[in-house]
């Protein structure tokens, strides 16, 4: 197929961005449907080693044993067709450095998502994954040469066993639950970082998620170790095209904050309407160590999501700001965990969501404070915001604290963009869909300050493509 | 040439009709000052003007500058150059002033155009400095616990930026004490001009101290019952709505 041809068929698909898709032509497919014979031939594309291949067959046999959480939880989970997903697709590439050996289509993909050009701008090592694998992965040479590692999981496991292994799995153990047990079994793709002693990165590393594939199930799997005093903020974004079809993506996320280390990291999610995204994240925050999530969730069918930190040393923090957006039909199904485990440790929890139309969200908080510690503090905000009476949103706290001067503090809000609103705004001169954009950015105003620049800016786009499309 | 030309207007709200058969013309450059008793009709004109959808229109036509705004939705009728002053400007929380007029404007601009940020902002300064506005209040949430009269001048400030044709001012002067209505008052003179028209609804005859009028009507029951000069406002504060109803509305046709 010529260039020509590529881009035609991208043009004829609609205009939003992120909503396009290229032919598909894979090098290695496992087909459809989840079975041991899928997980050999993951572990044989991979050439992995024996241990991380029982790692995954053992996943596979959790996975199949635990009930779908539908207890609790949205019971269009039962509408997920295991049977019917594809859990690997690859080009056979090896993700190249330099966007030039980059597949043209996959190229094209990243180069109309905007990473080649926020790279340069202000970034310092992307990795942009397409479908199960990553076609490119790059990072600035300096960093190469104070030691810090960004690359696949894959590479990760096979090159540098020794600062991994030990921390793999361990966050999140594969048995956390369904989801994290299928990640475990299926696990392809994203990023394997660590950051050594005392190494201060001043710009983010990015990783980029691309779903081309319908039927497809993305199955990355991040571990980000930061040593004692060291800095890194990491960022991902993520999108796929509307497909008629569910697709599935469930990550994994361990992130490791040794003593005084810093981690933030920063996810602005814009999945399509048909997409599943069930991932788990926990972060493991040592003495005086920070870990930070900044979760931006719009888009999807389903979301669930709660970060969480581990707050396992003296002094540790741990911190949640999170923007769910839940437009027609969707379910943005988010929260926070903060596990305190020492004494002094801190931590902050604030959630904002939009529900609109039929859009429902829910906010499910867990804080854990047992009877042996002392001074330790939590602070958790939850406002949600409703445009039009038929969105819904629901509040689940779950707090427990004991022992010696623990302190919990929790505030809830719900407030209503109303007609009379829009009304006063469009008689200024804005459109519905701008005047619901502009409620919508006043309402995470201030806590969109607390995010890196380029983030907020980009949030504040697709909040308001997102408006735009929700106008009848 | 007229700026605004109501023509036999009728309007109801859940079956019951509010606007009878309403007719109002207002040249080019001319201030008229609508009056009347508390539910006859006042203020659902001017939210019709505004094209809100609550209200049913039975029949009839708003010309704006010859083309008819009825039925358009209100942000293409506030484009096309009505401003609508509101009696109760609405809060909207996180979006600051200066970010909102700023939205307001660009709306106004072809695709693809931007706002020269430092003129937009030294305009905004002097329009402010004109209203007794503190320059802080660019960066606050707007209306967000405003007082009365902080709303009502946020609302001039609006109007003065947004370049209308056709002012609609409802009930502008009520929560206002006398230093705000002076200081409100001088904003809008400061507007006229040979082209743009006012709309200024009003129950008091107060503010048109302020704001002298070129003409006055007198709304009763849906439609315009008697129409005069400047005086006539005094009239009426002196000899009451009673008076308006026995004269025009029950004397024999």
């Amino acid at each position: 197929m010529s260039d020509t041809d590529i881009q035609d068929e991208a043009i004829n698909v609609d205009t939003e961005k992120g909503n396009f898709k290229y032919p598909e032509n894979y090098a290695y497919d496992a087909g459809v449907g989840l079975n041991e014979d899928t997980i050999k031939y993951i572990s044989d594309v991979k050439k992995e080693a024996d241990w991380v291949r029982e790692f995954r067959l053992k996943a596979l046999e959790i996975f199949k044993k635990k009930p779908m959480p539908t207890k609790w939880a949205d019971q269009d989970l039962e509408n997920i067709k295991f049977d019917e997903i594809r859990y690997y697709l690859s080009k056979g590439q090896q993700p190249s450095r330099t966007w030039d050996e980059v597949p043209d289509d996959v190229k094209e993909t990243f180069e109309r998502l905007g990473i080649p050009e926020q790279e340069r701008k202000f970034l310092a090592g992307v990795e942009a994954q397409f479908d199960s694998e990553a076609a490119y992965s790059r990072m600035k040479e300096d960093l190469e040469k104070e030691g810090v590692i960004f690359v696949g999981s894959s590479e990760g496991l096979e090159k540098y066993p020794e600062i991994f292994k030990p921390y793999f799995g361990k966050v999140i153990p594969t048995a956390d639950n369904k989801f994290s047990a299928l990640n475990s079994a299926t696990f392809s793709g994203g990023s394997f970082i660590y950051v050594p002693k005392g190494v201060k990165l001043k710009q983010p590393l990015q990783a980029y998620f691309r779903i081309n594939a319908e039927n497809f199930g993305q199955f990355e799997r991040t571990l980000i170790i930061a040593d004692e005093d060291s800095e890194i903020t990491y960022m991902e974004g993520c999108t796929a095209p509307k497909f008629e079809t569910a697709t599935l993506h469930s990550a994994v996320v361990e992130l490791v904050a040794l003593k005084n280390a810093k981690i933030q990291y920063i996810t602005v999610q814009n999945w399509s309407s048909n997409v599943f995204n069930l991932v788990t994240k926990r972060g493991m925050a040592d003495e005086g160590a920070e870990v930070k999530w900044i979760d931006c969730n719009i888009g999807s069918r389903l979301t669930m999501k709660y970060p969480g930190v581990v707050l396992k040393g003296k002094g540790a923090r741990g911190e949640v700001l999170s923007i769910a957006l839940a437009n027609d039909g969707q379910h943005q199904d988010t929260g926070a965990k903060m596990i305190h485990l020492a004494d002094n440790t801190t931590s902050n929890i604030i959630s904002k969501s939009i529900s609109i139309g039929k859009g429902r969200s829910t906010y499910r908080g867990q804080v854990h404070m047992p009877k042996h510690l002392k001074n330790c503090k939590n602070n958790t905000e939850c406002d949600a915001l409703l445009i039009n009476t038929n969105s819904r949103t629901d509040t689940y706290p779950a707090i427990t604290t004991r022992g010696e001067n623990n302190t919990v503090q929790h505030e809830a809000s719900v407030s209503k963009v109303s007609a009379e609103q829009i009304f006063y705004m469009m008689q200024r001169g804005l459109s519905e869909g701008e005047a619901m954009s502009l409620a919508v950015n006043g309402f995470v105003n201030d806590l969109m300050k607390a995010f890196p620049m380029e983030y907020s800016v980009e949030l504040k786009r697709l909040i308001d493509m997102e408006m735009e499309g929700s106008v009848g | 040439m007229n700026t605004l030309e109501i023509k036999n207007l009728n309007v109801s709200i859940d079956g019951q009709a509010i606007l009878k058969d309403f007719n109002l013309t207002i040249p080019k450059g001319e201030v008229h000052a609508l009056m009347g008793p508390n539910g006859t009709g006042k203020s659902t004109l001017a939210k019709v003007m505004a094209g809100h959808e609550d209200y049913t229109v039975e029949s009839g036509e708003i010309l704006l500058d010859g083309v008819n705004i009825l039925g358009e939705d209100p942000d293409e009728i506030a484009k096309a150059g009505l401003f609508l002053a509101f009696q109760y400007p609405l809060e909207i929380p996180g979006v600051s002033i200066a970010n909102f007029i700023r939205a307001a404007r660009q709306a106004r601009l072809p695709e693809g155009e931007d706002i020269n940020a430092v003129e937009y902002y030294k305009e905004l300064y002097a329009k402010m400095d004109a209203l007794k506005m503190d320059r802080k209040f660019t960066a606050r949430s707007l209306n967000e616990g405003f007082s009365g009269g902080e709303k009502k001048r946020c609302e001039i400030l609006q109007m003065s930026m947004l370049n209308p044709t056709c002012c609609v001012m409802d009930e502008t002067d009520s929560g206002l004490d006398i230093d705000a209505l002076r200081i409100v008052s001088e904003g809008v003179n400061l507007m006229r001009g040979p082209e743009r028209s006012f709309l200024v609804i009003t129950h008091y005859q107060r503010l048109l101290d302020y704001i002298v009028p070129d003409v006055v009507h007198v709304m009763f029951d849906g439609k315009i019952v008697h129409s005069g000069d400047a005086e006539l406002a005094k009239e009426l504060e002196s000899k009451g709505y009673d008076w308006v109803q026995e004269e025009f509305v029950n004397a024999p046709a």
